[in-house]
């Protein structure tokens, strides 16, 4: 079984430092870079089932060149190889533009399965799967809390996360997957892992390598742009009560009809 | 001319999401300041019901009876029929909800048109010819204004941004025409399974009462429940909580999970670590009860009580239903 996993490197969350720079772009310099955290379910994913059933994963990355060093965080947990798509032109790129570079990609690689998680923690849109999908006429299967192949009838089953329980999906393979949470908690990368990460191919491609020009993909060409940008309004001062119980009860219901909340 | 599209969702049942008659109501006050007609498209085996809850919201909505909307994930499907009726509108803009399958839709829908799509919406205006929409990202630490680049493009708004209100008078409903071959093949639902939970979408709750760790098992959510059903809302979580399997994902507030704007937070327990605080920080009210008066939750909560939640939210109960008489 192969398998693609999409992992986007972000700013990292926790450090809280990220940063727009005067061309509306991301200010890759102003905070460290890690694996998007949804895209450690799919990987994860990924590896249970090559686990299970053999096979290979493989990481699609679309992103400027230093993502190399974050790639090799996901090789540590237990992936085969990489392949990072990467060039000058796709600086400002779209979500129009990510999904076409990605499709692309993927239209030159062979695979039972690409596996993407829900959304990232910078643009937070998760829209570029569903749009890779319909762009190879993949079936897509989102919001995944299990995934079951088949490998004899060629067929894999998805329980997709409705807000009333879950729907099974059934679908033919090759197929996009995303993934959520409920999929398990990825693994720490071992010693091994991390040391045998560094001996790990990583290809690199450009525009020209998947078949795309600068006409069709890229930020010359971006279907939208960012006018401004501001500072959320600042959350006025916290009120602090202690004592009784009943005086924090007190508290809230003070509040809440202040606020017309009840 | 160009038009002002709105894509009806459907709830498991087949009647219209409310997300949809949120996404209605915005697009009908757009309509007014861009000069465009809203227009509902409702993609459905039977798509009567939902069409006639939606006029109820604009003055025009296209009806589209597919069966394969019925059994099968339902945002290809309609992306490929949305995407049909509005061939001969290079300029359409489309709204859609900004939930999973809002996103799944919007996602779909850019592959098979040329439009880009701006996502996540928490407001929307309107610039000379062209949607102008401000999004938060970062997990609300910043907020973008962007446009498109030319006239149309697909947005997506985030639940609770605007309150749903119908029109004067209902509009028309109109069939499109029968719908030809698929091209995209449809996904199979092989069998729909109701869990115990949340009855509709933790994002379009209007109040959310949430546990953390401080809550300390499944029977500490029952007073987590008790409180969310006296004041109406919906139980959050955060990780922890859904972690230790007191309640499930689909609860889940935060970077890995929902983002949510309720007009009420209640967060019982909860520390309020960053990953946490990017999934509910926009929320109108944060109200927070917590042992620790030093927890990060007291730097962006309204009101920080300090307490033991197992005493604290009873007497709240009380002092709610004497209020209620």
């Amino acid at each position: 079984m192969h398998i693609v996993v999409l992992t986007k490197p972000v700013p990292d969350p926790a450090a809280a430092a990220e940063r727009l720079g005067a061309d509306f772009r991301l200010e890759r310099s102003a905070s460290p870079s890690v694996v998007n955290a949804n895209d450690e379910y799919a990987l994860e994913a990924a590896l249970k089932l090559t686990e299970r059933h053999g096979g290979e994963v493989t990481l699609l990355t679309m992103s400027p060149v230093g993502a190399a060093d974050t790639m090799r965080k996901a090789l540590a947990m237990g992936a085969t190889r990489g392949v990072l798509v990467t060039d000058p032109a796709l600086a400002g790129s779209c979500v129009r533009s990510t999904m076409t570079v990605l499709a692309a990609a993927l239209g030159a690689m062979t695979f039972d399965l690409v596996l993407a998680g829900a959304d990232t923690s910078d643009g937070g849109g998760g829209v570029v799967p569903a749009g890779i999908a319909a762009l190879l006429r993949l079936p897509y299967l989102g919001n995944a809390a299990t995934i079951e192949p088949d490998g004899t009838s060629g067929r894999v089953r998805v329980r997709r996360i409705t807000p009333t329980g879950y729907d099974l999906l059934e679908a033919p393979m090759p197929a996009l997957i995303v993934c959520t949470q409920a999929l398990g908690e990825p693994r720490y990368p071992s010693l091994k892992g991390i040391m045998g990460a560094r001996a790990k191919e990583i290809t690199v491609r450009s525009l020209a390598d998947i078949g795309l020009d600068t006409v069709s993909v890229g930020g010359a060409v971006a279907s939208t742009a960012v006018l401004e940008t501001q500072r959320p309004p600042a959350r006025g001062a916290t009120r602090v009560v202690r004592g009784s119980a009943e005086d924090g009860a007190r508290e809230i219901v003070a509040l809440l009809e202040s606020r017309r909340l009840i | 001319m160009a038009g002002l599209w709105v894509v009806a969702e459907p709830n498991a049942d087949g009647s219209l999401a409310r997300i949809s008659a949120e996404v209605a109501t915005l697009a009908r006050s757009l309509g007014s300041r861009s000069g465009r007609e809203p227009v509902g498209i409702v993609v459905a085996a039977d798509p009567a019901d939902p069409a006639r809850e939606l006029a109820t919201f604009l003055p025009r909505v296209v009806a589209v009876a597919d069966p394969a909307a019925r059994g099968h994930a339902w945002a290809a499907v309609a992306a490929e029929r949305i995407a049909a009726v509005i061939r001969d509108d290079p300029d359409a803009v489309v709204l859609a909800g900004a939930g999973p399958d809002g996103r799944d839709l919007a996602g779909a829908l850019a592959a098979l048109t040329a439009l880009g799509v701006l996502v996540n919406a928490i407001a929307v205006d309107w610039r000379e010819d062209r949607p102008k929409v401000q999004m938060s990202v970062f997990g609300g630490k910043l907020a973008t204004t962007s446009t498109f680049t030319r006239p149309g493009g697909i947005v997506t708004i985030r639940p609770n941004t605007i309150t749903a209100e119908p029109a004067g008078s209902p509009g028309q409903v109109e069939a499109a025409g029968v719908p030809g071959e698929l091209a995209l093949l449809p996904v199979a639902v092989i069998e729909e399974v109701a869990e115990a939970g949340a009855a509709a979408p933790i994002e379009e709750a209007k109040v959310i009462v949430s546990g953390g760790r401080g809550v300390g098992g499944r029977e500490g959510f029952a007073l987590v429940q008790e409180l969310a059903t006296a004041l109406g809302g919906a139980v959050g979580a955060t990780r922890a909580a859904v972690d230790s399997g007191w309640i499930p994902y689909a609860q889940q507030i935060g970077q890995t999970g929902k983002i949510v704007k309720p007009r009420l937070y209640l967060a019982l327990g909860i520390s309020g670590a960053i990953q946490h605080k990017v999934g509910m920080q926009t929320a109108e009210t944060i109200i927070a009860i917590n042992r620790d008066p030093d927890a990060p939750i007291a730097e962006f909560a309204d009101l920080l009580v300090v307490g033991d939640l197992f005493q604290v939210v009873p007497a709240l109960l009380l002092a709610l239903r004497a209020r209620a008489g």
